[in-house]
């Protein structure tokens, strides 16, 4: 697939595409040419009209005003909001949403998101840490004695899908289901809204229903019975919010963690200088890592506008979707100093890759501990690595960036 | 040397804590406080600027 269903983009400015391949393929390039054309806001008619600011100060003033900026749509959709919620009515409108607390407004999303804050603090995700490299070394265990090896289909996006897997309480034998489920979820948001992505969301759909029925009869020591078991303004949640927020951990935690490992480790390879200094000193990995989610922060988010206004000389309408891009906030050089350059030792480093404000990533250690492990165990058993030329990188398209294919020649192993 | 985090802008990104745990602590929630009524021991100067630094809220503040 090269254009999504509205064809090819003609001008990044007036009408871009952050659903087409195009845009991750060539997203840094497309940013300065609009900051160079004195373009601080796009737009875009396509997806019923979206807006790309792409500052530091912009992004960060839209996440503070959750009242004009509502989260109801984190992920820019073809259909608006009122267009959804006719072909579903049961739906969670707002302040709630349709996968609590990402989609979820103040004052009820305070609520919704202290139920999981415990569950993902420093401390109680901190004790993964044994288990997360038994999956990364396995993984490599399973790659056997090749030279040859594809990173992203053989390492990165394996390792959060079994970590998010245990933690709900899903079979890890359905990891690649719901893997596959997610990207479609995320990637295929320019697709042709067709019978067989629509049979996909119902398999989903039940699959999961079938799993929160299953845990309403046999709960565990998971977060999914700890959901069922969790009240809300004194009231048990709705089966709908706990299938939300279950969906939610899901999407939020796969397709993200596997892109910020992936581009990590894909840096490593093209730059050897780098690669070797983490090899030789792996204190230094966590500042890094910190340096890889800035450079290439996996997630843009979405607001809608909840009313008409004029905001920064743009003429916003109610309804109208605003891309909130924290990797180009993360390149904006009012905030950051030689924000194209990528190092690894940067001391002064207030990234957004984890959003900023109410929304900040619950997952945020979590992400942190798994792209720690996987990038110190990766380099440990492969001390030397390099881009396989004759085989193609590939990127994921939509909200959340990270390579899909990463086609890697080991040099050396451990 | 004394650092603050000013709750009401604090979001819980825990750089602070990850980055200079001898003077930050965070709560069952995950949000940042002080230790030690944010007197930073001689010698710590350097991690409590690094903390400043990396906080993505601007929530900590340093008072000489
Ligand atoms: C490198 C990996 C990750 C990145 C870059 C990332 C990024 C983000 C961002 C930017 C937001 C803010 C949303 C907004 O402002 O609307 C967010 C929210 C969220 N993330 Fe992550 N995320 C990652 C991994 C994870 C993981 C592993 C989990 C859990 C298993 C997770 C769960 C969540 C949840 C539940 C929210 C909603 C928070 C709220 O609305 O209050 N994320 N994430
Ligand atoms: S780094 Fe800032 S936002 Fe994060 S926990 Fe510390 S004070 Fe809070």
């Amino acid at each position: 697939m090269t254009d999504t269903v509205y064809g090819p983009v003609t001008d990044w400015a007036t009408d871009f595409d952050h659903g087409a391949p195009e845009y991750n393929n060539n997203i840094h390039q497309i940013w300065d040419d609009l900051k160079a054309a004195g373009c601080p806001i796009a737009h875009t008619e396509r997806y019923g009209g979206v807006w790309l600011p792409l500052t530091h100060d912009l992004v960060k003033e839209i996440a503070y005003d959750p009242s004009r900026f509502s989260s109801l749509t984190p992920v820019v959709q073809q259909l608006k909001p009122s267009e959804a919620l006719k072909e579903d009515p049961d739906a969670l409108g707002a302040p709630i949403g349709p996968v609590p607390p990402i989609s979820s407004d103040p004052p009820f999303h305070a609520d919704a998101r202290r139920l999981l804050l415990p569950a993902f603090s420093p401390k109680v995700i901190d004790p993964w840490r044994t288990e997360v490299e038994e999956i990364c070394n396995k993984l490599i265990d399973d790659m056997g004695d090749v030279d040859a090896i594809d990173a992203a289909v053989q390492y990165t996006q394996h390792i959060p899908v079994l970590v998010v897997a245990q933690m709900v309480g899903l079979p890890l034998s359905d990891a690649d289901r719901f893997r596959g489920w997610v990207d479609m979820v995320l990637g295929g948001i320019g697709a042709e809204r067709s019978e067989e992505r629509l049979a996909q969301f119902m398999a989903m759909d039940e699959y999961l229903t079938k799993h929160i029925e299953d845990h309403i009869e046999n709960p565990r020591d998971d977060l999914t019975s700890y959901l069922l078991d969790a009240e809300i303004f004194g009231e048990k949640l709705s089966p709908r919010h706990v299938f939300g927020t279950i969906l939610l951990l899901i999407i939020a935690g796969i397709d993200t963690t596997w892109s910020g490992i992936g581009s990590s480790l894909w840096h490593l390879a093209s730059n050897p200088i780098d690669r070797r200094r983490l090899v030789e000193n792996p204190g230094k990995i966590p500042m890094a890592v910190e340096e890889f989610l800035r450079a290439y922060a996996p997630v843009t988010m979405a607001r809608m506008v909840t009313d008409d206004m004029e905001f920064h000389g743009v003429q916003m309408k109610k309804e109208d979707r605003v891309l909130l891009p924290f990797p180009a906030a993360n390149r904006d050089e009012n905030q950051f100093a030689n924000p194209a350059v990528v190092d690894i030792e940067r001391e002064e480093n207030r990234h957004a890759a984890f959003g900023l404000g109410i929304h900040r990533c619950i997952g945020s250690n979590l992400a942190r501990l798994e792209m720690n492990v996987a990038i110190e165990v990766f380099l440990k058993r492969f001390p030397d690595f390099e881009l396989d030329t004759t085989e193609q990188v590939t990127w994921s398209t939509g909200q959340v960036r990270g390579p899909r294919n990463l086609p890697f020649r080991i040099k050396a192993r451990a | 040397m004394r650092v603050h985090v000013d709750s009401s802008k604090c979001q819980g990104h825990n750089r602070c804590y990850a980055l200079a745990p001898e003077l930050f602590d965070v709560d069952d929630l995950g949000n940042a406080f002080e230790l030690n009524d944010g007197v930073v021991p001689a010698g710590l100067e350097d991690k409590a600027r690094l903390a400043v630094a990396n906080c993505p809220e601007f929530a900590i503040t340093i008072e000489d």
